[in-house]
């Protein structure tokens, strides 16, 4: 033990900080692709329960081992290069994609103390990674040489463009209410229990959040990226295997983020519900942080799964139009509000 | 006014919502999926499964060759050949099934004046070898052999509606 600490001593002090680094970018992401894994088979398994059949039951006790089934086949599968395809970017394409989805956990705050890098611009480092995630998308489509791969990355283009915007207003308003960019400031501006969350002063941002993440991860109703029934799979009809597999890890990574980040920027992330409330309140100090922010993302990601059983596809100009028409209109207005009531310090949340 | 209504229905997604509470209520339904190899569906005795070629209890098999059922099959998937025997009794000396070119409408079964040729309950089985999907009568005798007192059950079940 002492050899090892005399070791770990001897090694130069960038040495230690990368490996420190390393080290905290494991402990984030293992767990997270985990929660890939379970989180498709929580798909299978409540889609099929809401449509009063039980999904997947075979492999392993109540098919509790079914996603590990599934990513052994797929890593098994040979992988398809399609002829005249553009062999790098078509091979890169599946890492832009999964590369923003992780990446953007660097700033997010786990608990009080808890994360990796605490940057002041947290909100606009998020804002920018998901965006280019679709990057991977439109080259993903291009590069198969495909028509339908082509079809639905130009669809996701002007999907992500437009629900892009709405969103960041809808960022705008929590930032302008929280009045910093910094992701733990924002929780800690939440401060006091269920009701001085910004969902409710925020109501209406807090819903066009929550669509325009549906809509920003490329998930049902607004799957038209991916539309089944008109594009056979969209951007990615001409995967296989483990490259499937990242694109799949990537949408999936990418709902629970964005999950995790309404549950942050609009249910307080690590704050308590009861927060400061006169019996409910002492009474559930002891759950930590973790726990109540994982109960919240869960929420949201229940809602993704729901939201998906539930809802027929969005035809293409009814996305754009909802996006265009009635989206930024709503934040636009809802932003000047926030900003009166920031100013002249109106009660009962701003003064 | 009507305009201004529906205008509001549609930006509160109070459709939306009534979608969500319906499929929200269907989560916790009880579920009606069979295990199927450890748990089956029932089977009605009018079922029209694998044939079958019975026998008499005294051993002699049914079957006299009147060949109706060749006859009325429209499938054409039934091939008898007969022959006296021995004892000159009218007997057959080859009686095939091809179960590819079977339907299972189950007019041999109507048409056999002696029962002697039905449909059973069984319907899992399978065919290993090219030419297995032709039934032999030995075959037929051996299934019906097998399934004998399930056979009469349901004849029995049934013979008040024919």
């Amino acid at each position: 033990m002492e050899f090892f600490i005399s070791l770990w001593e001897a090694l130069p002090a960038e040495l230690q900080y990368l490996i420190w680094t390393l080290i905290k970018i494991i402990v984030i992401v293992a767990p997270m692709m985990l929660a890939v894994a379970y989180f498709t088979y929580a798909e299978r398994k409540i889609i099929g329960y809401m449509q009063v059949r039980i999904g997947p039951n075979r492999v392993g006790p109540k098919g509790w081992l079914q996603p590990i089934a599934d990513a052994v086949k797929l890593m098994f599968k040979e992988i398809v290069i399609p002829t005249n395809a553009n062999k790098a970017l078509f091979l890169i394409a599946p890492a832009i994609t999964l590369g923003p989805a992780l990446a953007a956990w660097a700033v997010f705050p786990f608990d009080e103390e808890l994360v990796l890098a605490d940057i002041n611009a947290g909100l606009l480092y998020i804002l920018a990674l998901t965006s280019v995630g679709v990057y991977g998308v439109i080259i993903a489509g291009w590069a198969s040489n495909s028509k339908y791969a082509f079809l639905g990355a130009m669809r996701s283009a002007a999907q992500i463009v437009a629900y892009e915007i709405a969103m960041g207003f809808a960022l705008v308003g929590v930032l302008v209410a929280a009045g910093s960019l910094n992701l733990g400031d924002i929780i800690k501006a939440q401060q006091g229990g269920l009701f001085s969350w910004f969902w409710l002063q925020l109501l209406p941002l807090f819903g066009v959040y929550v669509i325009s993440g549906v809509a920003e991860t490329n998930r049902a109703p607004f799957d038209v990226a991916e539309g089944e029934s008109e594009i056979v799979a969209g951007f990615h009809v001409e995967y296989s295997g483990m490259l499937f597999a990242v694109f799949f890890l990537a949408e999936y990574a990418n709902m629970i983020l964005i999950s995790a980040l309404t549950a942050v920027m609009f249910l307080g992330g690590w704050l308590s519900p009861f927060q400061g409330w006169p019996v409910l309140g002492p009474l559930f100090d002891w759950v930590p942080g973790f726990v109540w922010l994982v109960i919240k993302t869960a929420i949201f990601m229940f809602l993704f799964l729901w939201l998906r059983a539930t809802f027929p596809r969005y035809r293409y100009d009814q996305i754009m139009r909802l996006g265009w028409k009635v989206f930024i209109p709503i934040t636009i207005v809802w932003i000047a509000v926030v900003g009166l009531a920031v100013v002249y310090q109106l009660p009962w949340w701003f003064d | 006014m009507k305009v201004l209504s529906n205008y509001f229905k549609s930006l509160f997604l109070l459709e939306l919502f009534r979608g969500l509470s319906v499929t929200g209520r269907y989560l916790f339904k009880k579920k009606f999926t069979v295990m199927y190899p450890e748990e089956k569906a029932p089977v009605s005795p009018r079922f029209r499964g694998l044939h079958a070629l019975r026998r008499y209890p005294n051993g002699e098999e049914r079957c006299i060759a009147c060949k109706l059922c060749e006859a009325t099959c429209p499938a054409l998937a039934i091939t008898i050949e007969a022959e006296p025997r021995d004892d000159g009794s009218r007997r057959t000396t080859r009686y095939d099934i091809d179960l590819f070119k079977c339907i299972y409408c189950g007019y041999c079964q109507e048409a056999c004046p002696v029962d002697a040729i039905v449909e059973t309950r069984v319907y899992e089985y399978h065919f290993e070898q090219r030419g297995d999907n032709v039934m032999t009568k030995q075959d037929l005798l051996t299934v019906g052999d097998k399934h004998e007192a399930q056979i009469a059950a349901d004849i029995e079940a049934q013979s008040k509606y024919r």
